[in-house]
C-alpha cells in the first residue's frame, strides 16, 4: 500500500496515497465538520464547512474531496475557517424554515448539532422565510422541504445505494428544491422502491417517517455505510 | 451592594420561557435576594421604568405593541438579553412569515374561517394592537447583547446564564446545555 | 486537399466577387435596427441602376459600431454610412454610379475608433460573407489548418501557442499553452476539444459577434487545436440565446465538411475532427466550464470542485480542452504568423489584442479591438468618443466578476495585472461606462442581483450569501442601515469570495468590493446612526 504523510494541525499522520484529507483527518483523531458528506456515498463538496486551510495554497479546500498530497500540511480549524462555517450554519439557518421547537428531529439534528458545535446563538443574518412545501403523499415518508439544507444526501443514496434515482435537485439560487421523479408527488413516483435510505440519509427532519412526532425521529445512519460495504467487501452481516 | 434593576417583557410568544424561569424554583428565592424586579409579567408594573441593569425578551415581534415596548426597553436598560427560541429566531411565530400579507390571512384563517360564532376580523382600534405582516427576532429590530436560545430555555440553562451575569461575569455561550436551539 | 487546391478556392471565389462590394450587417444589432431592409433595398438599386456587373451587396458580419447601426460600407472606397435606413440605401447605390448626393449620414473611417484597433480576431468580420465558406477562404481562411496539419507536429504547434503568451479570453486569463501541452500529455487516445460559447455577462457580446460574423475562423481554431492535442471531437456550447450564431455555426460546419477541412481525413491526413453544437437552455453558471461540461453530457449544470480540471478528467471522464471563443479566434494568425509574432503585440503579461464590448454612456457604442497595453483613457475617451454631455465616472469590465474602475485611474493599460491590480479583471470583454449621474450603489446592486438569480444553488456561500449581500445592498440604498450593516457586508464579501465552491461564487462580490475600495461614500452617505437601534 503506497503511503502519504502529511501534517494535521501539526500532527504527522500516514495514510493510503490516494486519501482524502477528511479520510487522513479521521485517522488522525482531528473532527472536521461536514454536512454533505455521508459515509458510503460520493462526495460533492457543496456544504463548504470541511474547507481547510493548507500551507502554501491560497485557496480554501474542501477535505472531503481533496487528496492527500505529500508533506502537506493542513489546518482545520483556524480562526478564519471557525469563523467562515459559523456563517455557513447561520446562513443554513436563515435561508430555510428550520423551527427546532416543532421539528421531528429536534435533538437528533445534524444542522441543530452543527449550530452548537460551531458555537451559533443567533443568526447574524435576516431570516428569509421562503414558502415551501410539505409533500406527505407517500403512504410511509414525508418531506418538508422548509427543512431541506440541499445537502444532496437523499439524492445519492437513492442513486448510489438504492439505484432508483427518485430524488433530484431543480430550480436554482433561492428556489433550489430537491423534488422526486419529474416534480411529481412522492407518492406518485413508479421508481420509488419505499427502501427508507433517503429517510436514514437526512441530516434534518426534512425526510421522515410518517407517525413521528417532534424530537421522535431517529435515523440508522450506520446502515448506509454498511450497505455500501456489504456490496464492495461481501460482509452481509452487522 | 445594590441589587440589580431585573425585568422581563414577554412579546410575540407562548410564555414558556417564563415558566420554565418559574421552574427554577427555590432559587427563585436567592435570585430574590440580589434583584429587584422592576418590570415583569410576574409584576404588576404599567409602565417600563428607566435604569434598568438586565432585561429577558421572551418573544418575537409579531404586533405593533411588542415593537413599542421592545424599544422602550432597549432605551431604558443597559444588558438586553434575547431570551428563548422565539425571540432568537422568531421560531413558532414566524411560521406564517412565509404566507404573502400574513397578518390578514392569519387573522382571516383563524377569526373568520374557522369563527364558530360570529365570525368576524377582530379590530378594536387603539385595544388591539395591530399584526405586522412579518414576524421578526428580537436582534432584526434592537441591538441584543445577549442570545439565550431554546424553547423553552431550560430552567437550569437560565440559572446557569442569570447566575454569573448578576455577578458580572460573562454568561455561557458555548455547548450544548447554554445554546442548542428548540 | 492540397494547399494549391484551397488556394484555388480563394482564387476563385476572389474572381467572381464583383470589383464594388456593398458591405450590408446583417448581425444582430443591426439586424434589430432593419438592416435586412437595408439591405434588400440595396439590392433592388443594383439592379434598376444596371450595377449588377460591377457592384454586388454583400451581408456581412459586425463591422464594430454597433451603436450606430444599420452600417453600410463600400469597399474598396471604405466609404461608412450610418443608421442607413431603407430610404436612404438607393442613394448610396446611385451615388456610386453618378457621384450625386447620398442621403445616408457619412461615418469617419480615420476615427480613432476604427484607426486604434488592432484587428487579428476581428480580422475579417464586416469585410466577408459569414455565410460562404468561400469568402473567408479567399481571405486567407483554413491556411492556418493547413500549415498546422502539413508542416508541424502538434507537439511543434503547442509550442507556438506557447511561445504567443497567449492568455484564455474567457475571463481567468490561463495560459493557452500551458492549457494545451497539459491535454496533449494526458494519457489517453480519446480526447475533446470544447468551444465555449456560452457568453453570458450582461454587456457583453463579443463571442456572439465573432461567431455571428466569421465562424469559419472558430471551427479552424478549434481544429488547429484537435490536432494539437489529439482530439478527434469537439463541441461548441453556445447559448440559445444565439440563434443566429447558432444557424451561422451549424452552416459554417457543414460547408466545411463539405470540402474535406473538418470530418474525416481533413485535407487528406490522417487527422480526423468533427464538430458538434450544444445548445445551452439560459443558466449563466453554465459558462463555468464544469457546468458546462456536465450540461454537455446531459446533466444538471452544477459545477463541481477542481481538481480534477478538465485536462484531467473532463468530459466523461476523457482529458478535454476548453477554451473561450475569442482565444480559439487567435490560433489561425499565431499558426500563420508564429508565436513571436503574436508575442511582439501587448504587454509584458498579456500579449496578443483583446475585444471589448464598449457600452454604457459612451458615444460610440460597439466592438473593438485593441492591442493589449492599450490605455482605458485611449478606449473610452478617444475611440468611445467619451460621454455624451458628461463625464466618465467609471469604467465596468469584467461582467459580474468584475469591477468598476474609477476616472482618476483611466490611464491604466489594458492588461491581466493591472486591470487586477486595479481590482478589476480582463474579463471576457464587457466593458461598461458610466457617467456621473449613474450610482454605484445601484450598480453593485444589479450585478449582486444578477448572480443571486443565476447562482446554481449547490453550495451555500453562493445560494445564500448573495442573497444575503443584495438584502444588505437594498437596506443601504433604502436607507435603513447602519455601519453594523456595511460591516457584515463586507464580510460576506470575504466569506463568499474565499468559500464559494466555483468562479461564479467567488467572484460574485467583484462589483461591491470595488465600489466599496473607490466610492465608499455613495455607501456610507445612506447610512442611519447606530442609535436607531439602541
Amino acid at each position: 500500500m503506497p503511503v502519504t504523510t502529511l501534517t494535521i494541525d501539526g500532527t504527522p499522520v500516514a495514510v493510503e496515497t490516494g486519501s482524502t484529507i477528511l479520510e487522513a483527518a479521521q485517522e488522525a483523531g482531528v473532527r472536521i465538520p461536514t454536512l454533505c458528506h455521508l459515509d458510503g456515498v460520493s462526495d460533492v463538496g457543496a456544504c463548504r464547512l470541511c474547507l481547510v486551510e493548507i500551507t502554501g495554497t491560497r485557496k480554501l479546500l474542501p477535505a472531503c474531496v481533496t487528496e492527500v498530497a505529500e508533506e502537506m500540511e493542513v489546518h482545520t480549524n483556524t480562526e478564519k475557517l471557525q469563523e467562515y462555517r459559523r456563517m455557513v450554519v447561520e446562513m443554513l439557518f436563515s435561508e430555510g424554515n428550520h423551527v427546532c421547537a416543532v421539528c421531528v428531529s429536534n435533538g437528533h439534528c445534524e444542522l441543530q448539532n452543527m449550530a452548537v458545535e460551531l458555537g451559533m446563538d443567533h443568526s447574524r443574518f435576516s431570516y428569509r422565510f421562503p414558502q415551501r412545501d410539505v409533500d406527505i403523499s407517500h403512504p410511509q415518508f414525508g418531506i418538508d422541504h422548509n427543512r431541506c439544507i440541499f445537502c444532496t444526501r437523499c439524492v445519492r443514496v437513492c442513486d448510489e445505494l438504492e439505484g432508483a434515482h427518485v430524488w433530484d435537485v431543480a430550480h436554482r439560487c433561492a428556489g433550489l428544491k430537491i423534488v422526486a421523479g419529474l416534480d411529481q408527488p412522492w407518492g406518485d413516483v413508479d421508481a420509488c422502491t419505499s427502501c427508507g435510505k433517503c429517510v436514514d440519509a437526512c441530516p434534518t427532519g426534512a425526510i421522515f417517517r410518517k407517525g413521528s412526532t417532534v424530537a421522535e425521529m431517529t435515523r440508522d445512519r450506520g446502515k448506509l455505510e454498511f450497505l455500501q460495504q456489504a456490496r464492495e467487501k461481501g460482509e452481509w452481516t452487522r | 451592594m445594590d441589587k440589580v434593576r431585573f425585568a422581563t417583557i414577554w412579546l410575540g410568544g407562548c410564555s414558556g420561557c417564563h415558566m420554565s424561569f418559574l421552574d427554577m424554583d427555590e432559587w427563585l428565592f436567592e435570585l430574590a435576594d440580589k434583584i429587584d424586579l422592576v418590570y415583569s409579567p410576574f409584576a404588576d408594573v404599567k409602565e417600563y421604568p428607566d435604569h434598568v441593569d438586565v432585561c429577558l425578551v421572551e418573544g418575537s415581534v409579531a404586533n405593533e405593541d411588542n415593537l413599542a415596548l421592545l424599544r422602550q426597553a432597549r432605551k431604558k436598560t443597559k444588558t438586553l438579553i434575547s431570551f428563548g427560541d422565539c425571540a432568537v429566531t422568531a421560531n413558532v411565530p414566524g411560521m406564517r412569515n412565509p404566507i404573502r400579507n400574513s397578518a390578514d390571512a392569519v387573522l382571516k384563517a383563524c377569526y373568520v374561517d374557522m369563527g364558530d360564532t360570529n365570525a368576524q376580523m377582530p379590530e378594536a382600534l387603539g385595544v388591539l394592537p395591530r399584526l405586522r405582516d412579518r414576524v421578526q427576532p428580537v436582534h432584526e429590530l434592537v441591538s441584543v447583547d445577549y442570545f439565550m436560545p431554546g424553547c423553552p430555555p431550560s430552567a437550569d440553562r437560565i440559572r446557569n446564564f442569570i447566575d454569573p451575569l448578576l455577578r458580572g461575569e460573562e454568561p455561557p455561550t458555548e455547548g450544548r446545555e447554554a445554546i442548542k436551539f428548540g | 486537399m492540397e494547399l494549391s487546391e484551397l488556394l484555388e478556392i480563394g482564387q476563385q471565389e476572389r474572381t467572381r466577387q464583383k470589383p464594388i462590394r456593398v458591405h450590408c450587417c446583417t448581425s444582430t444589432g443591426c439586424q434589430a435596427a432593419n438592416s435586412l431592409g437595408v439591405k434588400k433595398k440595396l439590392e433592388t438599386a443594383v439592379n434598376r441602376n444596371g450595377l449588377s456587373d460591377r457592384v454586388e451587396v454583400v451581408g456581412v458580419g459586425c463591422m464594430g459600431c454597433c451603436g450606430r447601426g444599420p452600417l453600410v460600407q463600400i469597399d474598396p472606397e471604405n466609404l461608412v454610412y450610418e443608421e442607413v435606413t431603407p430610404e436612404q440605401a438607393p442613394s448610396i447605390i446611385s451615388g456610386l454610379k453618378d457621384s450625386s448626393v447620398v442621403e445616408a449620414q457619412p461615418g469617419d473611417p480615420e476615427h480613432p475608433f476604427f484607426t486604434k484597433q488592432f484587428k487579428i480576431v476581428r480580422e475579417t468580420s464586416g469585410k466577408i460573407d459569414p455565410e460562404r465558406i468561400e469568402d473567408y477562404i479567399a481571405a486567407g481562411g483554413y491556411q492556418g489548418l493547413h500549415r498546422a496539419i502539413g508542416e508541424f507536429t502538434p507537439s511543434e504547434i503547442v509550442n507556438e501557442v506557447s511561445k504567443s503568451g497567449l492568455r484564455g479570453r474567457g475571463g481567468a486569463g490561463f495560459p493557452t499553452g500551458l492549457k494545451w501541452a497539459t491535454v496533449a500529455k494526458a494519457p489517453g487516445d480519446r480526447k475533446f476539444v470544447i468551444c465555449n460559447a456560452d457568453e453570458g455577462d450582461p454587456g457583453a457580446f463579443m463571442d456572439r459577434s465573432v461567431l455571428e460574423s466569421d465562424p469559419h475562423r472558430v471551427l479552424e481554431g478549434m481544429a488547429i487545436a484537435a490536432y494539437a492535442v489529439g482530439a478527434s471531437e469537439g463541441f461548441i456550447y453556445v447559448r440559445a440565446e444565439y440563434p443566429l450564431a447558432i444557424e451561422r455555426l451549424q452552416k459554417a460546419i457543414k460547408q466545411a465538411k463539405k470540402y474535406g477541412i473538418l470530418g474525416t481525413h481533413i485535407f487528406e491526413s490522417q487527422f480526423d475532427f468533427k464538430i458538434n453544437i450544444r445548445i445551452g437552455a439560459g443558466a449563466f453558471v453554465c459558462g463555468e466550464e464544469t457546468a458546462l461540461m456536465h450540461s454537455i453530457e446531459g446533466k444538471r449544470g452544477n459545477p463541481t470542485p477542481r481538481p480534477p480540471y478538465p485536462a484531467q478528467s473532463g468530459l466523461w471522464g476523457y482529458s478535454t480542452l476548453i477554451n473561450n471563443v475569442e482565444t480559439f479566434c487567435n490560433i489561425p494568425a499565431i499558426v500563420t504568423n508564429g508565436g513571436d509574432w503574436y508575442a511582439s503585440i501587448g504587454t509584458e503579461d498579456s500579449k496578443g489584442t483583446k475585444v471589448f464590448a464598449l457600452t454604457g454612456k459612451i458615444r460610440n457604442n460597439g466592438l473593438i479591438e485593441v492591442p493589449m497595453g492599450i490605455t482605458l483613457r485611449e478606449i473610452v475617451e478617444e475611440m468611445g468618443g467619451g460621454v455624451p454631455g458628461g463625464e466618465v465616472k467609471a469604467v465596468q469590465t469584467g461582467g459580474p466578476s468584475g469591477g468598476c474602475i474609477p476616472a482618476s485611474l483611466l490611464d491604466t493599460p489594458v492588461s491581466y495585472d493591472s486591470l487586477a491590480q486595479v481590482g478589476s479583471i480582463m474579463g471576457s470583454g464587457g466593458m461598461v461606462v458610466m457617467d456621473n449621474q449613474t450610482s454605484m450603489l445601484e450598480v453593485a446592486k444589479f450585478y449582486m442581483e444578477f448572480c443571486r438569480s443565476e447562482s446554481c444553488g449547490k453550495c451555500i456561500p453562493c445560494r445564500s450569501g448573495t442573497v444575503q449581500m443584495y438584502h444588505l445592498l437594498n437596506k443601504i440604498s433604502d436607507g435603513e442601515a447602519t455601519e453594523a450593516d456595511l460591516e457584515k457586508l463586507e464580510q460576506l464579501c470575504e466569506m463568499v469570495k474565499h468559500t464559494s465552491l466555483c468562479g461564479l461564487g467567488q467572484t460574485a462580490p467583484n462589483p461591491v468590493i470595488s465600489t466599496l475600495r473607490y466610492f465608499r461614500h455613495e455607501y456610507s452617505e445612506l447610512l442611519q446612526p447606530e442609535t436607531i437601534n439602541v
